[in-house]
Formats: C-alpha cells, sequence, structure tokens
C-alpha cells in the first residue's frame, strides 16, 4: 500500500512536470518541423518568459492570469525577433551554421539577462493561495492543478489553430514541404514567424508556470529544460505535436520515478540516457514514421 | 600505424616546424624561468596549451571528419579522473597516468563511437551532448573519486614543459593523420558520406577511428589540466566547457590546425582577460559566433594553414597544392 501510494505520487508529480516539458517541446518541434533546426535559444525564451511573468507580478502587481498574457504575448515577439535577426539571414546556409547561431543566440539570452536582472536566483512571488487535495493519502497541489488545466487549454487552442485555421493549414504545409508550399502561395517567411511566436508564446507559459511551482527563476535555468524538452520531441517523433506531448509526459514521468526511488543526481542522465536510446533503437520517435534516405 | 606511416612525411617542412617549436618553447621557458609573466598568466600559458589539445582533437571530429560533436568535456574528464586516480592514490609516474587517461577516453571513445556515430547532424551533436553529461553525472556520483565534491590532493606535477611537448606532439600527430590515407578517408566523409562510402570507404570505421583518436587527446589534455591543480570537480567538465572548446574550433576554421590554435589562443586569452567580467566575456562570445556564421561561416582560417600562406610558404612549400592532388587520389 505504502510502496504504491509512492508510485501514485511521483505519477501525479511526474504528469505535471512533464505537461511543462511538453509545452516547451512543442515548440521546439515546431519549430524542428518547419525549419529543421534545433532552436537551442528555446530553453532560454522560456527563462526570457518566466521572468517577464515575474516582473508582471512583482512590479506591476498583476495577477496570474494577465502576467500570463502580458509575458505570452512579449516572448511570442521576442521569439519572432530571435528568428527575424538572427535565423533568417542564414535560411540557404549549411545547417550546421544555423546550429552554432542557436547557440550563439542562446548564450547571448543567458548572459544578456544575466547582466540585465543579475546572476542571483529570485523568489517568484506566491500567485496562490497554497490549496492541496488529498484524495486517500496522495496529495495534489494547487500549482499542480494549474499547470495541468493552463496546459490542457493550451493544447486545445493549439490543436484549433493547427487543425482548423488557414494559418495552420499553411504551417502543415509549410513543414511538410517547404518549397511546395511556397509554389501554393503560402508566404513561408511569415509561416515561420509565426510559428516561431507560437513555439515561443507556449514557452513563456510554461516559464511562468515553472516559476509558481519551483518558487525560484534564474537566468540558467532554460539550459536543461531546454535539452530536456528536445528529447521529449525526438521520443515523441520530432515534428510531431502530439509526439512532443506524450513525450514530455513520458520524460517528466520517468525523471519523478528516477529522482523518487534512485537518486534525484540521476535526474539528468536518465533524460539523455532516454535520448540515446531511443536515437538508437527507434530514431523516428514513438509517432514518427520512416523516410528512406534518398541520394 | 598512422603514427609510423606519417614518419615519411618528416622530412623538411616537419623540420622547419620543429625548430620553430625549440625556439618558441626556449622563449617561453625563458619568460616563465625569469618570472617575466605573473603566476596567474603563467597558469593561462599552460590553460592555452592544453586548450589546443583539445581544440585540435575536437576539429580532428568536428572539423576534418564532419561529425559534430558536443561532449568533448566529458573524455576530458574521464582522462582527468583516470590520471589523478593513478597518481594520487597508486603513485604512478605522471606519464603512465596521463597515458592511461588517453587511453582509457580513447577506449571510451570508440565504445560510444560505435553506435552513435550512425546518427548525424543534429541528432549526433545532441546525443554526445547528453553522453558527456552522462559521463559527468556518473563521475559525480562515485564516491571514490570524491563525487559532487570533487577529488583533492592532487600532486603538481603539469609544468610548462609536458604542457608544451605535449601539445607539439598532439599537432603533429593530427597533423599527419590529416595528411595520411586515413585521414583522406576522413576528409571524404565530411565532404559527402553518401559519396564516400559508395567510393569504397568504410564510412563508419574512420568516423569511429577519428572519434577515438580524438577522444584520446582530450583524455591526455584533461590529465594535464588535472594535475595543475590542488582540486578538480565534476564541475569543470560540463557542456559549458565542451561549448568552450566548440567555440575555440569554429571561431579559428573547421578544418584548419592553425585556426584551431588561434581560436584557442583567442578564447584563453580573452577568459583570462575578461576574468572579472565572466557575463561580457559570454556575450563577446555569443556575437563573435553569430556574426562569424554571418559573415564568416568557415572560421578565421577556413581551411588554410599558416604554412600554406604568404610569406610562409616560401619556406614550406605549397602543401596546399599538393593535398589537392591528394585528394583526387584517394
Amino acid at each position: 500500500m505504502e510502496m504504491g501510494q509512492q508510485v501514485l505520487q511521483q505519477l501525479v508529480n511526474g504528469i505535471s512536470l512533464g505537461s511543462i516539458y511538453a509545452l516547451i517541446a512543442l515548440g521546439y518541434t515546431m519549430i524542428y518541423g518547419i525549419i529543421k533546426l534545433i532552436n537551442f535559444a528555446h530553453g532560454d525564451i522560456y527563462m526570457v518568459g518566466a521572468y517577464i511573468g515575474f516582473f508582471a507580478i512583482t512590479q506591476a502587481g498583476l495577477s496570474i492570469v494577465p502576467a500570463l498574457l502580458v509575458s505570452l504575448v512579449t516572448t511570442a515577439m521576442l521569439g519572432m525577433l530571435v528568428e527575424k535577426l538572427a535565423y533568417k539571414p542564414l535560411r540557404h546556409a549549411p545547417r550546421l551554421s544555423v546550429l552554432i547561431t542557436a547557440i550563439g543566440v542562446s548564450f547571448f539570452l543567458e548572459y544578456a539577462s544575466m547582466y540585465f536582472v543579475s546572476p542571483t536566483p529570485r523568489t517568484f512571488p506566491a500567485v496562490m493561495d497554497s490549496v492541496a487535495i488529498n484524495i486517500g493519502g496522495l496529495v495534489i497541489n494547487g500549482q499542480q492543478l494549474l499547470i495541468l488545466g493552463i496546459t490542457f487549454v493550451l493544447m486545445v487552442i493549439l490543436t484549433y489553430i493547427v487543425k482548423f485555421t488557414n494559418t495552420g493549414k499553411a504551417m502543415r504545409a509549410a513543414s511538410f514541404d517547404t518549397e511546395t508550399a511556397q509554389l501554393m502561395g503560402i508566404n513561408s517567411d511569415r509561416i515561420i514567424s509565426i510559428t516561431f511566436g507560437i513555439g515561443s508564446a507556449l514557452a513563456a507559459v510554461a516559464g511562468v508556470l515553472v516559476g509558481i511551482y519551483y518558487n525560484s527563476i534564474d537566468p540558467l535555468m532554460g539550459i536543461m529544460p531546454g535539452l530536456k524538452a528536445f528529447v521529449a520531441a525526438v521520443l515523441g517523433g520530432i515534428g510531431i505535436l502530439p509526439g512532443a506531448v506524450v513525450g514530455g509526459i513520458i520524460l517528466g514521468v520517468v525523471e519523478a520515478f528516477v529522482s523518487g526511488f534512485i537518486s534525484s543526481t540521476f535526474r539528468d542522465a536518465a533524460a539523455f540516457a532516454i535520448l540515446i536510446i531511443v536515437l538508437l533503437v527507434r530514431p523516428t520517435g514513438i509517432f514518427g514514421k520512416n523516410t528512406k534516405e534518398k541520394v | 600505424m598512422d603514427k609510423f606511416s606519417g614518419m615519411k612525411y618528416l622530412k623538411k617542412n616537419d623540420a622547419v616546424l620543429l625548430g620553430f617549436a625549440i625556439v618558441l618553447f626556449a622563449l617561453l621557458q625563458g619568460l616563465i624561468s625569469g618570472k617575466v609573466l605573473s603566476s596567474f598568466w603563467q597558469l593561462n600559458v599552460l590553460i592555452i596549451g592544453i586548450n589546443i589539445i583539445m581544440a585540435v582533437s575536437l576539429n580532428l571530429i568536428n572539423g576534418y571528419t564532419g561529425q559534430f560533436s558536443l561532449g568533448h568535456a566529458g573524455f576530458m574528464a574521464v582522462g582527468a579522473y583516470v590520471g589523478v586516480v593513478l597518481t594520487t592514490n597508486f603513485h604512478a609516474p605522471f606519464v603512465v597516468a596521463l597515458l592511461a587517461g588517453g587511453l582509457s577516453a580513447a577506449f571510451l571513445g570508440f565504445l560510444i563511437g560505435i553506435p552513435t556515430l550512425r546518427l548525424n547532424g543534429d541528432y549526433l551533436a545532441i546525443a554526445t551532448l547528453g553522453l558527456g553529461e552522462i559521463i559527468r553525472i556518473v563521475i559525480m556520483n562515485i564516491e571514490y573519486v570524491g563525487g559532487a565534491a570533487g577529488f583533492k590532493g592532487i600532486p603538481h606535477h603539469t609544468n610548462f614543459a609536458w604542457v608544451f611537448w605535449l601539445t607539439v606532439i598532439a599537432l603533429f600527430f593530427i597533423k599527419n593523420f590529416v595528411n595520411s590515407t586515413h585521414g583522406r578517408a576522413c576528409l571524404a566523409i565530411r565532404e559527402n558520406e553518401i559519396a564516400a562510402e559508395s567510393m569504397g570507404i568504410n564510412t563508419t570505421k574512420y568516423k569511429v577511428l577519428a572519434f577515438a583518436i580524438g577522444a584520446g587527446f582530450a583524455g591526455i589534455a584533461g590529465g594535464l589540466f588535472a594535475h595543475c591543480f590542488y582540486l578538480i570537480s565534476p564541475n569543470s567538465f560540463t557542456f559549458m566547457a565542451s561549448f568552450n572548446y566548440l567555440i575555440m574550433v569554429v571561431m579559428g576554421g573547421m578544418g584548419s590546425i592553425t585556426g584551431s590554435i588561434a581560436g584557442a589562443f583567442v578564447v584563453t586569452f580573452l577568459s583570462a582577460a575578461l576574468a572579472s567580467w565572466p557575463e561580457f566575456r559570454m556575450i563577446i562570445y555569443a556575437l563573435a559566433l553569430i556574426f562569424l556564421m554571418f559573415y564568416r561561416p568557415q572560421g578565421l582560417f577556413g581551411y588554410m594553414e599558416i604554412t600554406s600562406m604568404r610569406p610562409l610558404n616560401r619556406i614550406f612549400g605549397r602543401p596546399g597544392e599538393k593535398k589537392e592532388g591528394g585528394r583526387t587520389d584517394g
């Protein structure tokens, strides 16, 4: 009984952590799907989102939902700006150059924010009363419910945008084949920009939610979640939206179990071990289809 | 085997370079023995040498073979920890510790290389990054080597002579490797893996070979690095360190040994000079990387070596032309 309860508890913790990974992974997978770039800076966009949320709450005195919206809009604009300044000029450059640029952008965001907001971690204000629901010993706290609720709402909105709007159709077409989509009259530059905007907005929400969940944010907080979200995207099948969600949640649960039952120091190693196993056993991910390499 | 096939290339050019190395060594050793350099800069001279080994060995993997690895610091960690355990706990001679560190890193590189080098591009980058982190986390969890707190009481064996001559050996080895049949195979893989394979090159073999050699030299550099200090901790070998070596290689030029030397020199010098402003240092690196990719994606030197540029090519001949001829042979 005791053991079973602990397993359930870690499952709950894992799913809430996993939904945050899922939010970041969605941005990763959308961007990778459309321009085949591992946007190393995506984790740092998430960090910036957390800081904007933090300042919206502490300086502007906003409550949680307006703060989330402010962070979402500002960070989306930042993501589009980064794409315009750093990645767009390299649209036809070798992929390695773009990857190195992304590493550069990532460093720039980390250390520029470190310069502006100081490297010391900030305590994220408590935006909600600490409520906790106790179901037969299983504790689900208010923050976890908030994370699950907001993640769910965002996924519904995202699914609607991608499946039923013209922009969404254009996004899917561009990620299937950018050149052909362009021939069909889709402005691929605009679609790429929108993709960065949506991805960054999701990352911003994840950043604010993490601030609420862990009460602490710092300028380097984006590195590890960024890499892990990439792992999640690969696990689910890169470029596939439901894959990113499933991958994120699996990763969160595995991490919760590893830190709960083995040792929290092996948490990060578990994520990378999953990545390597996936890449070796099924490089296209859980939902991926095999594609043949053409010469 | 490459070492021996390299021997017949030890001709006039190598003799001139060796002479140059001896003069440089005498000059720098004089500066150090004469206490002209402060102890801070003395340490940084050692670090520059170690970073040159790291950069040039990473260049063999990333630049010459075209396999984008982001886990080089992991191999450095293996070399460092094997080395310090041997010298501190078993009182082994320094050279044995360095060799053992290098060989274990090379062996690990070989083991890791076989499965991961099937991946390419972005996936390889992120897999090697993950492996480097896994190595570090595993070391962090071994109590025998001090865990997260680090390994204490390391004897101070590294001096300028060790660093300088090992750097020279690494440079000669990698230069000769790149100019050998095996090196040509690696270049062919970089240019076009599918084409190389269809020309009968065993791509897996050469990728793993380059990866293991690069890892081995990283291990030796790790041994040298560890014996500069009283204490080493796993935190010195995070993926940020790997990125640091990557910056050196990219800045100097992926595919140029001269470039790696220049990159290691510039980056180490900048880090030392800007030690009090760590944020600025990283912002400068970041902008340098981005603008390099915009305006000079091949890095400062591209594929060029200083020995093939004017006016030095009068002394060294034109190895660049020879290289072109060699490439059509291979």
